[in-house]
């Protein structure tokens, strides 16, 4: 009995010796990584270059896709390297914080669908048809409306579950203001924004969240990022541009609507792709920002943030080819390396190649 | 009512309801525990199909990797969180149990405490957000251990409670007897009795906070790699990478998630049953 | 007398600097947790002042919740939260007293020992489990069978709504006015107006001849897109997950009787279900209630069972199967991106306040309940 005791009491000081030598172990653990928070949107294509770069360079990236909104609030704060959203910033709100905005990356976001027995691009729909069904309005898959649109497909009497985001998101924002471009009602009842009021469906976290409700839900409809569609065959229908044609989601269409982009004369490279007029532009094309302080209080961390997005730029077209990501034309990327310059640390700029 | 001379039917009549009743509840009883075990099979069936050894040595990646970085970070919240948690039950459970003994001051933390014990852990994640994330600047595997330990200390104090409250009073009087103090005696010849029992109550403690998600959410925040320190950044955890990778839209990131899943209930059940085997060897060795 | 020259009377009632520290640390401890308690009831409400101040109680009843326009209320939330609870109590609780019940007097006794640890292990599962189980595997047999069938089934539900309401209400109508005629009458006339209730639901089973069935209250409990998640689907895994719970305190409750008080039953030549009935719930009906609560309090404050399968609609819920959200899953979607100082996050922390009050009452009345029933 005795021996027992001090058996256990022997063990439990030995657990909590291992305890705080785990602790103390984690503390000096892994050499300096950079953190960077938001949008879950490109947060595929910012993983798989962390994933490469690490390995070139030996630079740690930690993306944690927790959300637009949320990676605003943490860049504002300092609590994290740099920020990213999808919707660009607004101007006094990047102006009192004393953020550098500039895009990263473009993607598209597409509509999925899961129904039985149709696939691949099989769907058409129109913007304010998805605007009226987002609405409440259009409640079964067998409506006028949807099958007008689609003589070809035999569409079930099953109810629509619509899918968003439960969380504030770019995607969101992207999304909504396209609803909002092509439908007066959607823009008046429900408004854009990286978290709305919706009327109707069910909210998932995360655009892998809408995704993964939209496989396990029979007549669900969401929006998500392509990427995280073709990883997971999707049904992706077409939708009817501006120009009144049909598109299909790839590539192509998303680069096409890409370069109608006015970089030039937008204020904070925020140059909008949304339902841009085109033959074969896809409608709800965006590019994603990174928002970084102008005024960091450890330099040598920003200018890995730089390095990064350099790498990135020079190297990462296979990542992006290979995740439906759109780079930026060379012409804006070169603007966006202009742009460190405004980072500043004890007056000088951060980034090497300032003049 | 008055009393009325034995009834055949009538008594075949109540032993046939009785049956009924008892039919009921078995099935009742059945119909749950099969619910329950419906729960455990998906859980071993799906968390064996990503189960690999690189789970363990793997951290996370955006495809393939492994849970090493969540495991590792679970351990040092935990860890940390009982290391603070667990000295400040004990104390507050021995004041309990011998200090404050049947007064009224005992009765209202001892009130409150088992109302702690059962509070939403989202909330406490909530409270350690603006008392440890705000003042420090940032998500820390501290801040989760701090919001970890806020859940431990109502459970240890509880259980050490009722195991000192076991320990015979002819101990303390025998101490006493022999000129030690109260501190002495309590340090010394109590807790010692107490002390399997009290070990009960920390490994349970620990089985309790090692599953939980809610509470570190906003506190550890979560760490795709390993977090380069406790103090600063992110954290990841095994609940948040079970609910992360739940959360993907990619059949083999939920098949970790699931065996994230298994990997935390076996480790849970485990110091469940160690628990209870201290316990009753403790309890054995005293009934000797 | 050699023993007793070495202790120092005089010195040991004096002040002693060691024992006052112990005793000190001792006393800190136990004031940390009443600290915890009015910390955290501090910083909720505090955190959430400028929403209380911004509504009022107007808080409460307000429907909305949107981000764009800036406004919220906590009327889905705090309904959904309350609804959801609900419909896990009313499943787990008889289960709960089945699973005791059968523990207690019917199991085998050689199984009565490893089911009882079973079933306290069960209770030990993270709520995580629950949850992913609730969304991978519960949600798509909700959608593609369990919905369908109780959307085109509602009758059913009304039936045995209707027949449980008339039982329990002529019974009450018994034990209130006793078995005279005037209350056989009154109990009777209940147990018909039941009955007819149920032949007239069987008969116009799919839709009432009155009202379209869109707009009968009785159908549209059960209307909406069979999407799998939902308030009932929040409901039933919440209620798989607080019955290990119910079902082991419930199990403690039942033993505290003594041997003695049932064999007496026994005696008298009761039935085993009238010795339960009769002697042991009377003995212990408020630890019952109080095991219950306890459950209550679980299922009110959970967050990852509900937020993968309760749909994540900040709505209110219009039928059983209608997306809606709990306290605790807005808090832990919409928290991250909460900026400080903003209207949003102060609603937030309010909803947070109002879901810590509520389960402290809960919690309260269950332990003081259990704890009475113990000095019984």
């Amino acid at each position: 009995m005795k021996f027992m005791k001090n058996q256990l009491r022997r063990t439990a000081v030995g657990a909590i010796a291992a305890i705080a030598a785990l602790t103390s172990f984690g503390a000096v653990a892994s050499a300096d990584e950079i953190t960077g928070a938001g949008a879950t949107f490109p947060q595929p294509v910012y993983t798989r270059w962390a994933e490469q770069y690490a390995a070139s360079n030996g630079d740690t990236l930690n993306y944690q896709g927790i959300g637009s909104g949320a990676g605003t609030t943490q860049i504002i704060n300092r609590t994290v390297d740099f920020g990213a959203s999808d919707a660009p910033v607004a101007p006094e709100r990047l102006a009192s914080n004393n953020l550098l905005q500039f895009p990263a990356v473009i993607g598209a976001v597409v509509v999925s669908v899961n129904i039985a027995g149709v696939n691949g691009n099989d769907l058409h729909l129109t913007g304010p048809v998805v605007a009226d069904i987002y609405l409440g309005r259009i409640r079964m898959w067998n409506d006028r409306r949807i099958a007008a649109l689609n003589p070809g497909v035999t569409l079930p009497a099953v109810a629509i579950a619509p899918v968003y985001r439960a969380d504030s998101s770019g995607t969101t924002s992207i999304f909504t203001s396209y609803l909002g471009a092509v439908s007066l009602a959607f823009q008046t009842t429900i408004g854009a924004g990286s978290s709305v009021s919706w009327r109707a469906g069910i909210g998932a976290p995360g655009n892998a969240g809408v995704a993964g409700a939209i496989r396990n839900t029979n007549g669900a409809i969401g929006y998500v990022e392509y990427a995280y569609a073709t990883e997971n065959n999707m049904a992706t229908p077409q939708l009817q541009n501006r120009s009144g044609a049909w598109v299909r989601p790839n590539s192509a269409a998303f680069a096409a609507a890409a370069a109608t982009a006015n970089w030039a004369s937008a204020p904070n490279m925020a140059a909008s792709m949304i339902n841009t007029a085109g033959q074969a532009n896809w409608p709800i094309v965006s590019a994603t920002y990174i928002l970084l302080p102008k005024n960091p209080t450890d330099g040598a961390r920003s200018l890995k943030v730089m390095r990064f997005f350099d790498w990135a730029f020079n190297n990462g077209q296979p990542a992006a080819d290979q995740l439906h990501y759109i780079m930026l034309p060379e012409s804006v990327r070169a603007q966006v390396r202009q742009r460190w310059c405004q980072v500043r640390s004890n007056g000088q700029p951060v980034w090497s190649g300032c003049h | 009512m008055s009393i009325q001379p034995f009834n055949a039917a009538n008594y075949v009549r109540r032993r046939t309801f009785s049956l009924i009743m008892d039919m009921i509840c078995t099935l009742a009883a059945m119909l749950g525990l099969v619910l329950l075990a419906l729960i455990l099979f998906t859980l071993i069936q799906r968390g064996m199909a990503g189960f690999s050894l690189s789970v363990f040595t793997e951290p996370m990646r955006s495809q393939g990797g492994g849970l090493s970085n969540a495991i590792m970070g679970t351990l040092m919240q935990a860890g940390l969180g009982i290391a603070i948690g667990a000295p400040l039950g004990m104390a507050a459970g021995i004041y309990l149990a011998e200090v404050g003994r049947g007064s009224r001051f005992a009765s209202v933390v001892r009130f409150v405490n088992d109302i702690l014990l059962s509070a939403p852990s989202v909330l406490i994640g909530l409270f350690v957000y603006q008392i440890v994330v705000i003042p420090m600047g940032n998500f820390s595997g501290f801040a989760g251990a701090v919001a970890l330990a806020l859940l431990a200390m109502p459970v240890i104090a509880r259980t050490t409670e009722d195991i000192v409250k076991l320990v015979p009073d002819s101990y303390r009087e025998g101490s006493t007897a022999l000129g030690a103090r109260d501190s002495t005696t309590i340090s010394r010849v109590v807790v010692p009795a107490a002390f399997g029992g009290i070990l009960t109550g920390i490994l349970l403690a620990v089985a309790r906070i090692s599953g939980e998600t809610a509470p570190l959410l906003f506190t550890s925040f979560g760490n795709y790699g390993h977090a380069s320190s406790m103090f600063e950044g992110g954290m990841a955890s095994l609940p948040w990478a079970i609910y992360t990778y739940a959360k993907q839209p990619s059949n083999e990131l939920n098949n970790l998630a699931w065996t994230g899943a298994l990997v935390i209930t076996v480790g849970v059940l485990l110091l469940n049953v160690l628990s209870r085997v201290s316990h009753y060897l403790v309890s054995r060795g005293r009934s000797q | 007398m050699s023993v007793s020259s070495s202790v120092d009377f005089e010195n040991s009632r004096k002040f002693h600097l060691g024992e006052g520290i112990f005793r000190t640390i001792l006393l800190f401890s136990a004031l940390v947790i009443l600290i915890t308690l009015g910390a955290i009831l501090t910083i909720l409400f505090l955190s959430g002042q400028h929403a209380f101040a911004r509504y009022g109680v107007q808080f409460l009843w307000l429907d909305q919740w949107d981000p764009v326009r800036d406004v919220y209320g906590a009327a889905a939330p705090v309904v959904g939260t309350l609804a959801s609870s609900a419909i896990a109590l009313a499943i787990a609780w008889p289960l709960g007293f089945g699973v005791a019940y059968f523990l207690t007097e019917s199991c085998p006794r050689r199984l009565r020992a490893p089911l009882g640890i079973a079933v306290e292990l069960l209770a030990a599962i993270p709520s995580i489990v629950y949850g992913m189980w609730g969304f991978f595997v519960f949600a798509p047999v909700m959608s593609s069978a369990i919905q369908p069938w109780l959307t085109a089934n509602a009758w059913l539900f009304w039936i045995i709504v209707a027949a449980l309401v008339g039982i329990s209400l002529s019974s009450m109508t018994l034990a209130t006015l006793g078995r005279s005629i005037f209350g056989r009458i009154v109990a009777g006339a209940i147990l018909i107006l039941a009955l007819a209730g149920i032949v007239y639901l069987a008969v116009n089973r799919t839709d009432l001849p009155v009202l379209p069935s869109e707009l009968n209250p009785l159908w549209w409990w059960f209307q909406g897109a069979p999407v799998g998640v939902g308030l009932l689907s929040a409901g039933v895994v919440l209620a798989i997950m607080i019955l290990p719970f119910i079902a082991a305190t419930s199990r403690d409750v039942l033993n505290t009787t003594p041997q003695l008080l049932k064999e007496g039953g026994y005696a008298m030549g009761a039935t085993r279900w009238e010795v339960v009935t009769g002697v042991v719930i009377p003995a212990v009906r408020g630890s019952l209630f109080g095991a219950v609560f306890l459950g209550l309090g679980r299922a009110l404050g959970e967050t990852m069972a509900v937020v993968f399968v309760i749909g994540n609609a900040n709505r209110l819920p219009d039928s059983f199967f209608a997306p809606t959200t709990s306290i605790s899953a807005l808090i832990a979607n919409t928290f991250p991106e909460a900026g400080p100082d903003t209207m949003l996050q102060a609603s937030l922390f309010a909803l947070g306040f109002i879901l810590f009050v509520v389960s402290f009452f809960v919690l309260a009345l269950a332990r003081l309940m259990l704890r009475q029933g113990r000095m019984a």
